[in-house]
C-alpha cells in the first residue's frame, strides 16, 4: 500500500535540505562545506528510493492528496499532489539525475566559497522541480514552474560577479517569463470556462467535447507559450545557450535533463487538451520539428562545446515536441482516437525525455570534466585529451552514440519512435526530424574529434580554478556519477524491448485509458524486420553518414572544415550568428523600440505633459492671483467706479432680456 | 465584560499620538525618545495583533465605539473596524513600528522628528477606523501636517518643492471629497455623517446632485492618494525627496487609504457601498485607466536611474492591479484588491527600507554608479532580492497570492463585457515587472564589486530583525494567504 504521504515525503526532503543548509549549516558550520554536499545527497537518496517505491506501486495509481489553500465564497483553490505513471517515471529522472549530479558537484565545486550557497540552490530547485511533476493541478504547476525558474535564476548567476552571468540569468528569468505570461492567462482562461484547474477534469472535459472551440485552442496556445519559454523552443530559446554562464553541474542538471523538460512534460501531462484543437497540436508539431532542425544547425559551428550541447538540447526538446505533437495531429484529425492516442503520444514524447535526460546530462558532465582538466570549454585549445582522461573519453563516447541515436544504445529506440510516428502522420515534419538526425550525429562527432581526437593544443592557462599544466582524469567522485549515467545512457532504452517502459508510459492511468497502441519492438527487429519496418534502420543509416562525415573533416581532415566553412560563408556567418536573433531581440526589440522608444517616449510624455500640466496649472494659479490681487488697490473711488459699472451692465441686461 | 467596553480601537488609535506626548513633555534625550517611540508603537502594535486574533471571523464590523461629537449636526466620535479595516490597521502598525527602527540614526532635530512621526500613524490609523464621514475627514487632513513636516525638514533633494507638491495635491482632492461629504450628508434622511447608516439604507438618500456626481466629488481625492493615472505625479516626487522611514510609510500604508476609501465608496461595509449603484456604470472607463496606470507605471519605471525613484514608479503600477480589483466588483476581485493593498504595502515597505540600508552604507542612490554589491553587503542583497521577487510576483510570496487573486476575480468578473481583455493587459505588467525588478538587481549588487564600496558594511542586527520581519510575513502570506483571505472575504459576500 502507497499512502499519498510518501508524495509530500518526497516534496519535502529536497526542501528540508535547503532549510537545513542555510538556516543551520550556513551560519553555524560555515567551515564544514562538505557537510551541505552530504545534507542533500542523503536526502535525494531517500527521495530516490521513495520514488522508486512510488514506481512499483503502479498498480495503485492514481494516489491523490489535496489540500485547501485559499476560500472565498464559491471559490475554492485546493492544491494536491497526484502519482500516476507519468509523474512516477518523472520522479525517477528528477531525483536520480539530481542525484548524480550532486555527487560530481562535491568534486566539481571543489573549494568554491559559495559552496553552501551552491546546494541550497541545487535543494531548492529540485524541490520545485518534484513538485512540478507532483502537482495535480495547473495552479499549483505555475507555482513550482515559477519556483525551478527561480532556481534556474539563481544558480545560471552564482557567479554573478561575473558580468556575463549575471546577464544571462536575468535573460533567462524575462524571457520565460515571456511565455509564461500566455501560461498564465491559459489558467484564466480555463477556470473562467471550466470552474476548475484539475488537470485530469480539464483533460475530460476536452476529451468529452465540452470544452473545445476557440476557447480551448487559445487555452492551449497559451499552455504551450509557458512550454516554449522553458523548453527553450524557437522563438523564445534565446536564453539557453547564454545559460551556460552558470556551474557545468546546473547546466546538466537544469538546463539539459529537468527544467528544460518541464515544457514537454507540460504538453505531455494536457496532451488531450491539445489533441483536441487541431490548430494547438498542429503548433506544437511544428514548432517542434522547425526548433529540432533549426537549434541544431546553430549547433554545427559552435566552439564552445557547452555552447553545442546547449543546441543539442534546445533541438532534442524540439524533438519531443514533434513526438508529442505528431501523434496530437493524428489524434485530432481522427486517424487515432483518445484511447489509442493519448497514452501513445506521451509514451513517444516522454520516452526521449527519459533517455535524453541521461545521455544529455552525462554529456554535459563530461564537458565539465574536460574543462577541469584543459579550463576552457573552447574546443580549439583542447584536443587528445583521450589519452589523459580516457574515463572521460569513455563515457563521453557512449552519451554522443546515445545521442546520435545509434543502436543498441537508450537514444536509438526513444528517436526511433519519433521518427516513425512523424513519418506516419505528418511526413513534412519528418523530413526535417531526419535531416536533423544527420545534423546531430555530425555535431557530436565534432565533438568529439575535436575534444579527444588528434593532439593537446594546450588548454587555457591560468584560467579560474581549474587550470593545470598537463590535464589530467577528474577524481572518482565526479568519474563515478558519470559511469553511472553512461550505463542509462546505453541501456535504459532496452526497457522498451516488447513494450516495457513505453509501455508503462502509454498506461497513463490517471485518464482512465488503457488501450494504447503500441510497436513492440525487439532488440533485433532493425536488422531482421526491415521488410516491414525499414524506418529504423533508415534512421541508423543516416546517424552514421552523419558521423562519417565528421571523421572525414575533423579526424581524417580529408576535407578541411575552413575550406567548406568558406563555400558555405553566408549560411556559416547565419548560424555562427545565431540568425541574429539576439541582435534582433536585444538590441532592436529591447533597447531600440523599447527602452529608447516607447518607454522613452512615456518618460517624456510623464515629465512634460502630465507633470507639465500640474506645475501649469500651479503657476498659473501663483501668477493669475497676483494679477487679481492688483484689483484690490484699496481706493474708494475705483470700488464706486466698479460698483456704478455693475449695477449699470445689470440693469441693461434686464432690459434686454425682460 | 464585553471587550468594547476598555475601548480597544481608542487605545491603539491614540497609543502613537499619547507616545508624542510624552516625548514632547517628558523626554529629553535622543536616545530615550527613540525607545519612547518604540515602545509605544510596539505596545499599539501588539495590541492590533491581539485585535486581529480576537476579530470574529464571520465578519460584521467589530470592537465599535460610538459616541456624540458635535450633537448639533450629528456628527459622531463612531469607530469600528470589519474585515477591510482590520488588515489595514494592523499593517499600519507594523509600518509604524518599523518606521520607528529605520528612523533610528535620524540625529537632527530628534525629539521633534518622533512627535511627527507618531502623529502621523494615529491619523493614518483614524482613517482607517472611522466610521463617521466628518471623523473620516478629519483624520485625513490631519495627516497632512506631519507629513509636510516631515518631508520638508528631514527630507533631501527638492524637499520643499515635493512636500508641497504633495500637500496641495492631496487637498485639491480633499476639497472636493468635502464638498462630497457634505452633498451626503443633506442628502441623507435623516441628515447624518454616519458611515454605516448611508451604505445600509437606515439613511434614506435623497440625492441633492445626480449621485454619480456624489461619487465622482470623492472618488477624485482617493484617485490622486492611489494614485491612478494621470494624477500620479505627485508621488515619485514626494517618495523621492522624503527621508527613508517616511517613504516606507507613504508606500506601505498612505497609498492605502485611496484604495480603503474608494471600497467603501463602492462596497460599503458589504451592503453595496456610501454612493451605491454608480460604481458598475462607470467600471469600465475606470477599468480601463486601471489598466493604463499598470502599464504606464511599468514602462516609467523601466526608464528610472534613481533607486529610489525606481519603486516609487512600481508603485503606481502595483496600486493600479488595486483599482483593478475594486472596479471588477465581485467577491474575489474586491478581496484579491484588499489583499494586492496588504502585499504591496509589505513588499513596497520593505523595498524602501532597503534602498534606505543602501544609501546608508553607500551615500549612493544612482543606479548606474552602484554595482557588485552583493560581495559587500551580502544580507541587504539577499533581503532586497527576496522583495523584488516578490514585487514581480514570485509565487510562494504574498506578491503572487494577490495579484493571482485579483486577476481571477477580474477576469471572472461581469462588470461589463470585455473585461478579460482588460486583465490580459493587466497581467502583462508582471512581464514588465520581471523586467525593471531584475535589471535593477544586475545593476545594484551583481558584476564586478567595486573598489570604492569596499567596507562598507552589511546591515547591523536591528536593520537586520526588522528586515527579517518583513520577509516572514511577505512568505508567511504568500504560502498560506488564508489568513487574511479569511477576514477580508465574508465583507464582500454579498458581491458573490
Amino acid at each position: 500500500m502507497l499512502p499519498s504521504t510518501v508524495l509530500w515525503v518526497i516534496f519535502l526532503l529536497p526542501l528540508f535540505s535547503l532549510a537545513f543548509i542555510s538556516l543551520v549549516l550556513r551560519p553555524f558550520f560555515n567551515n564544514y562545506p562538505k557537510l551541505s554536499g552530504y545534507t542533500i545527497i542523503s536526502c535525494l537518496a531517500v527521495a530516490l528510493g521513495l520514488s522508486i517505491w512510488v514506481m512499483t506501486s503502479s498498480d495503485q495509481f492514481p494516489v491523490e492528496s489535496t489540500i485547501e489553500w485559499a476560500v472565498v465564497g464559491d471559490f475554492r483553490i485546493s492544491l494536491g499532489f497526484v502519482a500516476d505513471n507519468l509523474t512516477a517515471i518523472m520522479l525517477i529522472v528528477v531525483t536520480g539525475i539530481s542525484l548524480m549530479v550532486q555527487i560530481y558537484s562535491q568534486g566539481y565545486m571543489h573549494g568554491d566559497p559559495g559552496y553552501h550557497r551552491y546546494f541550497a540552490f541545487m535543494s531548492l530547485f529540485t524541490a520545485s522541480m518534484l513538485g512540478l511533476v507532483l502537482a495535480s493541478n495547473l495552479l499549483l504547476v505555475y507555482v513550482f514552474w515559477e519556483g525551478v525558474g527561480l532556481g534556474s535564476y539563481l544558480l545560471i548567476g552564482f557567479w554573478f560577479h561575473k558580468p556575463s552571468a549575471a546577464a544571462a540569468a536575468k535573460k533567462a528569468f524575462i524571457v520565460t517569463r515571456f511565455g509564461d505570461f500566455g501560461f498564465l492567462i491559459a489558467i484564466l482562461i480555463l477556470y473562467f470556462t471550466t470552474g476548475t484547474f484539475n488537470i485530469a477534469e480539464l483533460n475530460n472535459l476536452a476529451m468529452a467535447g465540452i470544452l473545445g472551440g476557440t476557447t480551448l485552442t487559445l487555452a492551449a496556445l497559451g499552455i504551450f507559450s509557458g512550454a516554449v519559454g522553458k523548453s527553450a523552443q524557437f522563438p523564445l530559446h534565446t536564453w539557453l545557450p547564454d545559460a551556460m554562464e552558470g556551474p557545468t553541474p546546473v547546466s546538466s542538471l537544469i538546463h539539459a535533463a529537468t527544467m528544460v523538460a518541464a515544457g514537454v512534460y507540460l504538453v505531455a501531462r494536457t496532451l488531450p487538451m491539445f489533441a483536441s484543437s487541431e490548430f494547438a497540436i498542429m503548433f506544437v508539431a511544428v514548432i517542434g520539428g522547425v526548433t529540432a532542425i533549426f537549434a541544431a544547425s546553430m549547433g554545427l559551428v559552435m566552439n564552445d562545446i557547452k555552447r553545442v550541447l546547449a543546441y543539442s538540447t534546445i533541438s532534442q526538446l524540439g524533438y519531443m515536441m514533434l513526438g508529442l505533437g505528431t501523434v496530437g495531429v493524428a489524434i485530432s484529425q481522427g486517424y487515432l482516437t483518445y484511447e489509442e492516442g493519448i497514452g501513445l503520444g506521451i509514451a513517444v514524447g516522454i520516452f526521449h525525455l527519459f533517455t535524453h535526460a541521461f545521455f544529455k546530462c552525462l554529456l554535459f558532465l563530461g564537458a565539465g570534466s574536460v574543462s577541469h582538466a584543459s579550463g576552457t570549454f573552447d574546443m580549439r585549445l583542447m584536443g587528445g585529451l583521450r589519452k589523459y582522461m580516457p574515463w572521460t573519453f569513455l563515457v563521453f563516447l557512449a552519451g554522443a552514440l546515445s545521442l546520435s541515436g545509434i543502436w543498441p544504445l537508450a537514444g536509438f529506440w526513444s528517436k526511433d519512435m519519433i521518427v516513425l510516428h512523424a513519418w506516419e502522420h505528418t511526413p513534412v515534419l519528418f523530413w526535417l526530424a531526419i535531416i536533423t538526425v544527420f545534423m546531430t550525429a555530425f555535431y557530436m562527432f565534432r565533438v568529439i574529434f575535436m575534444t579527444f581526437g588528434g593532439e593537446y593544443r594546450g588548454g587555457e592557462q591560468g584560467h579560474g580554478d581549474h587550470a593545470h599544466g598537463e590535464p589530467h582524469e577528474s577524481p572518482l567522485v565526479m568519474v563515478f556519477p558519470m559511469a553511472v549515467l553512461a550505463l542509462m545512457a546505453i541501456g535504459c532504452g532496452w526497457a522498451i524491448w516488447g513494450g516495457g517502459a513505453a509501455q508503462f508510459l502509454g498506461e497513463a492511468g490517471y485518464y482512465g485509458l488503457h488501450g494504447a497502441h503500441w510497436h513492440a519492438h525487439g532488440f533485433f527487429d532493425v536488422f531482421t524486420k526491415v521488410g516491414e519496418e525499414p524506418m529504423p534502420l533508415i534512421a541508423l543509416a543516416v546517424a552514421l553518414a552523419g558521423i562519417l562525415l565528421a571523421y572525414t573533416m575533423y579526424s581524417a581532415k580529408w576535407i578541411s572544415p575552413e575550406r567548406v566553412g568558406k563555400v558555405f560563408a553566408p549560411l556559416y556567418t547565419l548560424f555562427s550568428r545565431k540568425y541574429y536573433l539576439d541582435e534582433l531581440y536585444e538590441q532592436v526589440f529591447v533597447v531600440r523600440i523599447l527602452q529608447n522608444g516607447i518607454f522613452r517616449l512615456i518618460e517624456l510624455f510623464d515629465i512634460y505633459v502630465v507633470d507639465g500640466i500640474v506645475n501649469g496649472v500651479a503657476n498659473i494659479t501663483v501668477v493669475g492671483s497676483s494679477t487679481l490681487r492688483r484689483l484690490q488697490t484699496g481706493q474708494l473711488q475705483s470700488y464706486g467706479l466698479a460698483i456704478v459699472l455693475g449695477v449699470l451692465i445689470i440693469m441693461v441686461v434686464l432690459f434686454i432680456y425682460r | 465584560m464585553s471587550i468594547e467596553s476598555i475601548h480597544p480601537l481608542s487605545i491603539v488609535l491614540f497609543l502613537p499620538a499619547a507616545g508624542a506626548i510624552v516625548i514632547g513633555l517628558l523626554v529629553k534625550e535622543a536616545k530615550t525618545v527613540r525607545i519612547t517611540a518604540a515602545l509605544f508603537t510596539f505596545v499599539a502594535f501588539a495590541l492590533s495583533l491581539a485585535l486581529f486574533v480576537m476579530f470574529d471571523r464571520d465578519g460584521g464590523l467589530q470592537f465599535v465605539e460610538q459616541a456624540q461629537w458635535i450633537s448639533s449636526i450629528n456628527a459622531q466620535y463612531y469607530l469600528g473596524v470589519d474585515g477591510l479595516s482590520l488588515p489595514m490597521v494592523i499593517l499600519t502598525t507594523f509600518i509604524g513600528l518599523v518606521a520607528v527602527f529605520v528612523s533610528w540614526k535620524i540625529n537632527i532635530r530628534t525629539k521633534e522628528y518622533f512627535i511627527w512621526l507618531l502623529l502621523l500613524e494615529t491619523g493614518i490609523l483614524g482613517v482607517f477606523c472611522s466610521l463617521d464621514l466628518l471623523l473620516f475627514f478629519l483624520f485625513w487632513e490631519v495627516e497632512l501636517i506631519p507629513m509636510y513636516m516631515l518631508i520638508t525638514i528631514w527630507g533631501s533633494g527638492r524637499k520643499e518643492y515635493s512636500a508641497m507638491k504633495f500637500v496641495v495635491y492631496t487637498l485639491f482632492g480633499s476639497a472636493f471629497m468635502l464638498a462630497g461629504i457634505l452633498t451626503l450628508y443633506y442628502s441623507a434622511s435623516p441628515h447624518t455623517f454616519s458611515m454605516v447608516d448611508i451604505a445600509s439604507g437606515a439613511a434614506i438618500l435623497i440625492p441633492v446632485i445626480p449621485l454619480a456626481s456624489i461619487f465622482f466629488l470623492i472618488f477624485i481625492a482617493f484617485a490622486i492618494k492611489l494614485p491612478v493615472f494621470p494624477l500620479h505625479t505627485w508621488l515619485p516626487d514626494a517618495h523621492t525627496d522624503a527621508p527613508t522611514a517616511v517613504s516606507v510609510i507613504l508606500a506601505g500604508v498612505l497609498l492605502k487609504m485611496g484604495a480603503y476609501g474608494m471600497i467603501r465608496l463602492v462596497a460599503g461595509f458589504g451592503d453595496g457601498g456610501i454612493v451605491p449603484g454608480v460604481a458598475e456604470d462607470y467600471a469600465k472607463i475606470i477599468v480601463v485607466f486601471a489598466v493604463i496606470s499598470v502599464l504606464y507605471g511599468a514602462a516609467a519605471t523601466m526608464r528610472q536611474t534613481d533607486l529610489k525613484r525606481l519603486i516609487a514608479y512600481s508603485s503606481v503600477s502595483h496600486m493600479g492591479f488595486v483599482l483593478l480589483g475594486i472596479f471588477a466588483l465581485n467577491q474575489l476581485s474586491l478581496s484579491g484588491a484588499v489583499l494586492q493593498m496588504f502585499s504591496h504595502g509589505l513588499i513596497t515597505g520593505l523595498l524602501f527600507a532597503m534602498v534606505g540600508l543602501v544609501y546608508d552604507k553607500t551615500h549612493q542612490r544612482q543606479i548606474p554608479l552602484l554595482g557588485g554589491l552583493a560581495r559587500q553587503m551580502p544580507v541587504i542583497c539577499v533581503v532586497f532580492s527576496i522583495a523584488g521577487l516578490a514585487a514581480l510576483g514570485l509565487p510562494t510570496t504574498i506578491g503572487f497570492a494577490a495579484e493571482f487573486t485579483v486577476f481571477m476575480g477580474s477576469y471572472n468578473s461581469t462588470a461589463f463585457s470585455g473585461i478579460q481583455t482588460c486583465v490580459v493587459l493587466a497581467v502583462f505588467g508582471i512581464v514588465i515587472g520581471a523586467g525593471y525588478i531584475l535589471w535593477m538587481l544586475e545593476r545594484v549588487f551583481y558584476r564586478e564589486p567595486k573598489a570604492e564600496y569596499d567596507g562598507v558594511g552589511d546591515a547591523n542586527n536591528m536593520e537586520k530583525a526588522y528586515i527579517f520581519a518583513f520577509v516572514g510575513l511577505i512568505l508567511l502570506f504568500g504560502v498560506y494567504p488564508r489568513l487574511l483571505l479569511d477576514v477580508i472575504a465574508p465583507v464582500f459576500s454579498i458581491w458573490g
